[in-house]
């Protein structure tokens, strides 16, 4: 567990160097919505109770500062 | 809920009215002078519930409901020389009622703190130069409760590589913020105790991201964050029981460093569905480790409509500074009972509605997506909450 994060890394990484360029008119199912590489704006607030409710935040699935809304 | 609904209403009147004096553009034309891009209203239900309140020590209700509504708007024009310029103005107004809130004063069955409002506007500008893949943003924003305010400010900048495939980001902000001294009512007046005034509490944060499209469909993004907070990062209000019987107010240390480190994936699986993936570790030197892991599996019933079964699984190690009811010793330096930093695991799992119509959502052509979303949660440490949220989105 303590090495999960360097292994998903660099899976990814060999992932990326491994691609060949995707051109515009192939981007169709690249640049349908939910493909976003975002959170979308309906899960807002539950993001926002996430990282009040948890020691974590940031990097960014929920805020990482201003506006306490503690509780 | 029913301001939610209240608020829906208005403003699919509002759509409708400018949906009939000013018919769609379908054309991608460049509009020289301010054009509205996007219009997008969020309204959330969020009610919790759990035994481990801080502001009674650790024991106690933490029955709480939030109601929030919000707007953005999104404005943008290009340029002489072909820049886009895109302004961001929302504003977002929470109405919550907190039953632990309301336990400042012990003895009262409803007191001020059992109820507040956060407003909470924002502006950013985004200038792009589509040409050559760059964009550099500023911007602000503000969040004003009645024991809490913060002003922030950002800079942010992005650059695509030469392939298009690709897009480094970089992003500072700032965060400013005054907590009133609000301290339970049975300390007042005691040596010792935070009850008048204001304290600052300063955070900056650094974040890098990285994306790249691996092939037609497939794509991933790396995200770090380096977050330095200093100041006043206790509450006032939260309440810790020592093993002797005594009551002290909680004591944080003024400075703490967080990295977080993220990965997101969004794979499209045959024509149908879509693989979002999400996965983030955490450290801080509070001693807090954490793991989070969330997959949301789209699927397209049609080309308008698509569901979106998701699920997150979140596990963290204790704050060194952690521990429950009557068990902090009178030797320790610093000392919480806030059970959001103890040690547990969470699930939140839940379902996503999207229509994306096209002639637009009850028949309003400019009203073209609704999405809603429900999901539960649950805390190893007897903590649940429910929350729906819709969003609709005018262009």
């Amino acid at each position: 567990m303590k090495h999960l994060p360097l292994w998903i890394a660099a899976g990814f990484m060999a992932m990326a160097s491994g691609c060949s360029p995707v051109k515009e008119y192939q981007k169709n199912k690249i640049n349908d919505s939910d493909m976003v590489l975002s959170n979308r704006k309906v899960e807002k607030t539950e993001l926002s109770f996430q990282s009040y409710r948890e020691g974590s935040s940031g990097a960014n699935a929920g805020k990482s500062g201003g506006g306490c809304g503690c509780n | 809920m029913k301001r939610i609904f209240i608020t829906g209403f208005a403003l699919l009147g509002l759509f409708k009215a400018y949906a009939q004096n000013d018919p769609a553009d379908s054309t991608s034309y460049k509009p020289k002078k301010l054009k509205i891009e996007e219009i997008n209203l969020v309204s959330s239900y969020y009610r919790q519930d759990g035994n481990n309140s801080a502001v009674t020590g650790g024991e106690g209700t933490e029955k709480l409901t939030d109601i929030s509504n919000a707007i953005d708007l999104r404005v943008v024009k290009y340029g002489e020389n072909n820049i886009k310029h895109t302004f961001d103005f929302e504003v977002g107004v929470d109405h919550y009622s907190s039953a632990s809130s309301d336990k400042i004063d012990l003895s009262a069955n409803s007191s001020a703190s059992s109820s507040d409002m956060r407003v909470y506007p924002s502006l950013n500008y985004i200038r792009e130069n589509e040409e050559k893949g760059r964009a550099m943003g500023i911007g602000i924003s503000s969040s004003s409760e009645y024991d809490y305010q913060s002003f922030g400010g950002n800079v942010s900048f992005s650059q695509k590589t030469k392939d298009r495939n690709g897009e480094f980001g970089a992003k500072f902000q700032a965060y400013l913020d005054q907590v009133k001294m609000l301290a339970p009512i049975e300390l007042r007046g005691l040596p010792n105790v935070d009850d008048s005034g204001n304290a600052s509490r300063n955070t900056f944060v650094g974040s890098l991201t990285y994306s790249q499209i691996v092939s037609k469909n497939f794509q991933v993004m790396f995200q770090a964050d380096l977050v330095s907070q200093q100041g006043y990062l206790s509450l006032p209000f939260h309440r810790v029981y020592f093993t002797d019987g005594s009551v002290h107010q909680e004591k944080l240390p003024d400075s703490r460093l967080k990295i977080p480190l993220a990965a997101r994936a969004s794979y499209f699986l045959g024509d149908n569905i879509v693989l979002r993936g999400y996965y983030r570790f955490y450290t801080d030197d509070w001693g807090i480790q954490s793991h989070t892991a969330d997959i949301e599996i789209p699927v397209k019933i049609t080309s308008f409509v698509s569901v979106s079964p998701f699920y997150r699984y979140y596990t963290q190690t204790a704050a060194k500074y952690f521990k429950g009811y009557e068990m902090h010793g009178p030797q320790s330096d610093f000392y919480t009972s806030n059970y959001d930093l103890s040690k547990f695991d969470s699930s939140f799992f839940g379902l996503g509605l999207r229509l994306t119509p096209v002639n637009g959502v009850f028949g309003i052509k400019r009203l073209n997506m609704l999405e809603i979303r429900y999901g539960h949660y649950v805390r190893s440490n007897n903590l649940d909450s429910d929350i729906i949220s819709i969003n609709l989105r005018f262009k």
